[in-house]
């Protein structure tokens, strides 16, 4: 099957995305990487009018060390950031993390701005970015504001974007101890969404942030965390459960278990890297 | 500032070591291009939404799935099918151990295969079967089972005599 009809628009500028977006309104769709968009065009799930294509722009490229955080333009792919030194130093959950998603093919050309955008709650790149407690940064013609995780997802393929608006950049705190940082997806083939996925992100001074991902209708920060009791009782109490392609609810609820116990028990905290 | 959106537009990328331009539909995927306006079909279409490999390429030095790119994002790339790599010996020795390991049946999946075996040996020269295995895992093949490819590609990263 073939995508139905639409224009074509390569802007040169955020500039011209912004007014991209004016001119076009609802017809409008951005495209990053394609991985996501062009399956979805293609089984005509989605229908856009306009592609505005922003895979090209250097302004949403690159990866930069700031005093306080690292932060990734939206359009770094999985794979540009699976190859950055400054990831494995200072985000190593990323890398732990990116070789689940999909295949080196997808990784190639998908995007992190595109993986948050899409928010599907199954994917891992909003999951790590809720554990390591990163902010994203929206932009539109009128200025910029930041978006903590914990607001950003709001459900399944549901974001805080306003129209008008697009991701811009991805902020991943830096912290003040060293962190360590754990990461297991359950999935049927390697490459395949998670049946369900976890990332843990703890310091020494004994903080720790653990996020459940394909269980809900978006990634879950469960409280608790270091302590495996507490956290078994939050997914109990916390987490709504949502059945997917792969998995019913007594299976998600069983595998959050699985992996609780797997990342918090006392060998696996020590393990952690 | 207007905006022209546009439902044609011109194209210049080189494919296989030549320069080739034209004008293409928006609509129209790269792998839609190289198999119907440049004729190379060994690049296959199989699910034309990313997840068979069939349509495997690579673009500027990165495997890519050629369904989910438009023609027209491939502008001043530099792109190799299956029918390219020549003088890569690299690429010659996985044909080569695919041909005498029987890693081919019917060859649906075979373009797609090579174009990701090949880009693993690009980052790995000696790769565990683990690895290979990993790096095939997003291509389908409906006929070998895949053992017979992972021995291929195990065999062609040796240089030597099939195993
Ligand atoms: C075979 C296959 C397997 C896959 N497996 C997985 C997997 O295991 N895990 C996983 O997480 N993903 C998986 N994916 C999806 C992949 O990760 C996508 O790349 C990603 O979800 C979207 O990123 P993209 O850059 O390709 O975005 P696109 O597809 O270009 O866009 C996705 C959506 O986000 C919007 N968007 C993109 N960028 C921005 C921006 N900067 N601001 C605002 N909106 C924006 C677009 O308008 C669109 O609605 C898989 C894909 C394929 C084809
Ligand atoms: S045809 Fe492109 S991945 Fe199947
Ligand atoms: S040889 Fe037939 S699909 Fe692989």
């Amino acid at each position: 099957m073939r995508a139905a009809p639409f224009a074509y628009l390569r802007p040169n500028s955020l500039e011209e995305v912004f007014a991209a977006l004016a001119q076009f309104g609802d017809e409008a769709q951005l495209l990053a990487g394609g991985q996501s968009l062009m399956p979805a065009m293609a089984l005509r799930m989605a229908r856009p009018g306009v592609l505005v294509d922003i895979s090209r722009l250097g302004e949403l490229r690159g990866i930069a060390l700031e005093a306080d955080a690292l932060v990734f333009g939206a359009g770094t792919t999985y794979s540009q950031a699976l190859r950055s030194p400054l990831v494995a130093e200072h985000a190593p959950l990323l890398a732990l993390a990116i070789p689940h998603i999909a295949h080196e093919a997808v990784r190639s050309r998908g995007t992190l701005g595109g993986s948050l955008a899409n928010a599907d709650p199954a994917s891992e790149m909003p999951a790590c970015m809720l554990a390591l407690g990163a902010q994203v940064v929206l932009r539109s013609a009128e200025g910029e504001r930041a978006v903590p995780m914990e607001e950003f997802a709001l459900g399944t393929y549901t974001t805080a974007i306003e129209p008008g608006e697009i991701l811009a950049a991805i902020r991943v705190p830096l912290p003040e101890t060293a962190r360590r940082t754990r990461f297991r997806e359950i999935a049927r083939r390697s490459g395949d969404y998670a049946m369900a996925g976890a990332a843990l992100v703890s310091d020494e001074a004994g903080e720790a942030r653990f996020v459940l991902f394909a269980v809900s209708d978006r990634p879950i920060l469960v409280s608790g965390a270091p302590n495996l009791d507490a956290v078994l009782a939050g997914i109990d109490t916390e987490v709504e459960f949502f059945p997917d392609n792969h998995a019913g609810i007594a299976t998600k609820r069983h595998l959050a278990g699985v992996l609780a116990r797997d990342l918090l028990s006392r060998s696996a905290l020590k393990e952690a890297a | 500032m207007t905006l022209d959106a546009r439902t044609d537009m011109p194209v210049s990328l080189t494919v296989n070591g030549r320069r080739t331009a034209g004008i293409v539909p928006v609509r129209q995927t790269l792998a839609g291009y190289l198999r119907e306006e440049l004729g190379l079909t060994a690049v296959h279409l199989g699910c034309e939404q990313g997840s068979c490999g069939a349509c495997t390429v690579r673009v500027d030095g990165e495997v890519m799935r050629a369904c989910l790119v438009l023609a027209v994002q491939a502008e001043g790339c530099v792109v190799e099918t299956p029918e390219g790599f020549s003088g890569d010996p690299a690429m010659d020795r996985l044909r080569e151990r695919f041909a005498t390991r029987n890693a081919l049946q019917c060859g649906f999946c075979t373009g797609g295969m090579l174009v990701a075996a090949r880009d693993l040996l690009a980052r790995e020269p000696r790769p565990s079967r683990h690895a290979i295995r990993e790096a095939i895992s997003g291509h389908v093949c409906r006929c070998t089972g895949y053992e017979a490819i992972v021995d291929a590609i195990e065999a062609a990263s040796h240089g030597g005599t099939a195993p």
